[in-house]
C-alpha cells in the first residue's frame, strides 16, 4: 500500500509545494535586495536586515506582539482548562451542548464579524462613561483571549474525556482530597492537550490580524497591525526581511519539535520491543 | 467526575459562562442594538433598508467564496490523497510544510504576490525576455481568487489529510479485490469516506474568502469590492458603525446559512474530519 505513490503524484505535490511557497521565496529574495525596490533586483545587502533593528516601531511592535501572545495565551489556557472541566463535569446534557454551541461561536462567525462584535462592545461601553479611549491593551487583551478559549477546550476537552473517571475516585477513596487528586491523577493525563491548546492559543494571537484590527487602540500596535499600516504605502525590503526572520524562527522551530517527536516515537517503540522480549 | 459536588461544577463554569455572556453574547446583541439604531441611539429600521443597495455585493462575495472553495478542493483533494499514500516521514513533514504558512503573516504572504504578478514583477519581468506582455496579472478577479485559495489552501488539504490518512485501507483492499478499477473505488469508497473532511474543508475556506478585505484590496487593487472591503470601511473609514452593524449583521446570516445547508449534505455534526486547527 505504502510503495504505491507514483512520480506522477510526488510531482504534483512538489507543485503544490511549489505554489505554497513561491511567496516565501520571493519574499527572502527581495529582503537583501540593495535597493527599495520589491520589484526589481539590485545587487545583494543586508542592509535592511540592519535597519529593522534600529526602527523603533518595529521592535515595539514586535515587544507587543509578545507580550499580548504569552499573556492572552496563558489566561485562555487556565481559563479554558477550567471551563473544560466544569463542561465535562455538568450531568444536564442540555446545557452542556447549548454551551459548547456558544464556545463555537467565535470559531464559526468570520472573524471580521467577532471583531466588529467585540468594538461595538467597548465602544458601547465606552459611550456609557462618555469616553472615547477604550480601546487599548485591555481590549485587545480580552478579544485575543475570546477567540483562543474554542481552541483551548476543543484541544482538552478529548483528553478529558478519554480518562477513568474511576481513577480519580480511588484516589478520593484513598484519602487524597479532591483539589489534590485532581493535580496528582487527572491533570498530568491531560497534559498533552492543554499544552497542545496552549501553543495553538499563542500562534492564533501572533498571527491575528483582523480581530486586532477592530479592537486596538492607538497605543497598542501589535506586529500585524504594523505591517498592516506599512503596506497601505509602498512596501519596503525591511518588512520582507522581518517576514524572513520569522519563517527561519518557525522553520527551525519545527524541525526542532519534528525531531524530539521522532525520537520519543523511537524511544516508544524500542520500549515495547523490550516489553515484547 | 465530580459526583457529589455540583456545587463545585457550578463554581468552576461560572467563570467561563460569565465571560461568554460578555464577550461573546453580549457582543453579538451590540451588533443588532447598532443595527437597528442611528448615531444618536434611537430606534430606526434605515440601516435595514440600506442592505438592499449592497445586495450584489453580497452576492458577488458568495461568488467569489464559493470560486475560491471549489479551486481550492480540487487542488487539495489529490494532494491529501496523495499525501496519505506516500511514507510515514514523508508525511509528518509535509503536514508540516502545509502548516508553516498558516504562521506568517497572512498579510505580507498576500503582499508577496505584487512581486509576483505585478506589471514589472517576477513572472512578467521573466516574460519580456521572450517580449511577451506585460500581462495584467494583478488587480483583477483572478488576482483576488488566487489569492483565496493561497491563503486558505492549507484550511482545506489539513482536514481531507486527516480523514484519507485514517481511513481504512481493508475497505479500500476490498473493493480492489472484488474487481473495482482505481477509478470507481475513488468514486464509490474513498469519495463518501472523506465527505467529513470535505465539509470541514468547505467551511474553513469558504468563510473566510467571502468576509475578507485585505486580498481584494491588495492584489484587486480595489476593483473588486466585496462585502468585507464595504464592512471594513464602514467601521474604519466612513465611521458609519450602524450600517455596518447591520451588513455585518447580515453576512452573519449568510454564513449561518450557508453552513446549514452544508451540513444537511453531511449530517456529521462532529466528524472525524473535525477541528485539527
Amino acid at each position: 500500500m505504502r510503495t504505491k505513490s507514483s512520480p506522477l503524484s510526488r510531482l504534483y505535490i512538489a507543485l503544490v509545494f511549489v505554489f505554497l511557497y513561491a511567496p516565501m521565496a520571493v519574499m527572502t529574495v527581495f529582503s537583501f535586495n540593495g535597493n527599495e525596490s520589491t520589484y526589481t533586483l539590485h545587487g545583494f545587502s543586508t542592509q535592511w536586515y540592519v535597519r529593522l533593528f534600529s526602527d523603533a516601531v518595529t521592535v515595539n511592535a514586535l515587544k507587543n506582539t509578545i507580550i499580548l501572545a504569552v499573556v492572552s495565551a496563558v489566561i485562555s489556557t487556565v481559563l479554558g482548562t477550567l471551563a473544560t472541566i466544569g463542561i465535562n463535569s455538568l450531568k444536564n446534557k442540555h446545557v452542556q451542548s447549548s454551551i459548547m454551541s456558544v464556545t463555537n461561536i467565535p470559531m464559526m462567525n468570520p472573524e471580521i464579524v467577532t471583531g466588529i462584535s467585540m468594538m461595538l462592545l467597548f465602544v458601547f461601553i465606552g459611550r456609557l462613561f462618555s469616553r472615547s479611549d477604550t480601546l487599548g491593551f485591555g481590549t485587545i487583551l480580552i478579544a485575543h483571549v475570546t477567540f483562543q478559549l474554542p481552541y483551548v477546550i476543543l484541544s482538552v476537552l478529548p483528553k478529558l474525556r478519554q480518562t477513568d473517571p474511576r481513577i480519580y475516585e480511588a484516589a478520593q477513596d484513598l484519602g487524597c482530597h479532591p483539589v489534590n487528586a485532581f493535580f496528582k491523577v487527572v491533570m498530568p493525563q491531560i497534559m498533552p492537550g492543554i499544552v497542545a491548546g496552549a501553543i495553538m492559543a499563542f500562534t492564533l494571537s501572533l498571527d491575528d490580524f483582523i480581530i486586532s484590527y477592530f479592537t486596538n487602540g492607538p497605543d497598542f500596535q501589535t506586529l500585524p497591525i504594523h505591517i498592516f499600516s506599512m503596506t497601505k504605502k509602498r512596501v519596503k525590503p525591511d518588512m520582507y526581511a522581518l517576514s524572513t526572520l520569522i519563517f527561519a524562527a518557525i522553520f527551525i522551530l519545527l524541525i526542532l519539535m519534528n525531531i524530539a517527536q521522532s525520537k520519543s516515537e523511537k524511544k516508544q517503540r524500542t520500549s515495547k520491543e523490550e516489553a515484547v522480549l | 467526575m465530580m459526583k457529589k459536588s455540583s456545587f463545585a461544577s457550578k463554581l468552576i463554569n461560572s467563570p467561563y459562562i460569565l465571560w461568554s455572556v460578555l464577550f461573546i453574547i453580549a457582543p453579538l446583541i451590540m451588533v443588532l442594538y447598532y443595527a437597528l439604531t442611528d448615531a444618536s441611539g434611537a430606534f430606526t429600521l434605515d440601516n435595514v433598508k440600506g442592505i438592499a443597495d449592497y445586495s450584489s455585493t453580497f452576492i458577488l462575495s458568495i461568488g467569489y467564496g464559493a470560486v475560491a472553495t471549489v479551486i481550492s478542493l480540487i487542488i487539495a483533494y489529490p494532494f491529501a490523497y496523495f499525501l496519505a499514500h506516500t511514507g510515514a516521514s514523508f508525511q509528518r513533514m509535509s503536514v508540516m510544510l502545509v502548516m508553516l504558512p498558516m504562521w506568517m503573516s497572512f498579510l505580507i504572504r498576500t503582499y508577496s504576490w505584487i512581486t509576483i504578478l505585478g506589471d514589472s514583477g517576477v513572472i512578467n519581468s521573466f516574460l519580456r525576455i521572450f517580449g511577451i506582455g506585460p500581462l495584467p496579472l494583478l488587480n483583477n478577479g483572478a488576482a483576488v481568487i488566487l489569492g483565496m485559495v493561497y491563503n486558505f489552501l492549507p484550511y482545506m488539504i489539513l482536514p481531507l489529510y486527516t480523514v484519507m490518512s485514517r481511513m481504512d485501507r481493508s475497505l479500500i483492499e476490498a473493493a480492489e479485490d472484488l474487481g473495482a478499477s482505481r477509478l470507481s473505488v475513488i468514486r464509490r469508497v474513498v469519495l463518501p469516506l472523506s465527505v467529513p473532511g470535505i465539509a470541514s474543508g468547505f467551511t474553513m475556506v469558504f468563510v473566510p474568502s467571502v468576509s475578507t478585505f485585505y486580498i481584494t484590496q491588495k492584489l484587486g487593487g480595489g476593483q473588486i469590492n466585496l462585502i468585507g472591503d464595504v464592512i471594513e470601511g464602514q467601521f474604519q473609514v466612513a465611521n458609519n458603525y450602524n450600517l455596518g452593524a447591520s451588513l455585518s449583521l447580515v453576512l452573519m446570516v449568510m454564513i449561518l446559512i450557508c453552513l446549514g445547508i452544508l451540513r444537511l449534505f453531511t449530517d456529521s455534526d462532529e466528524g472525524n474530519g473535525g477541528v485539527l486547527i
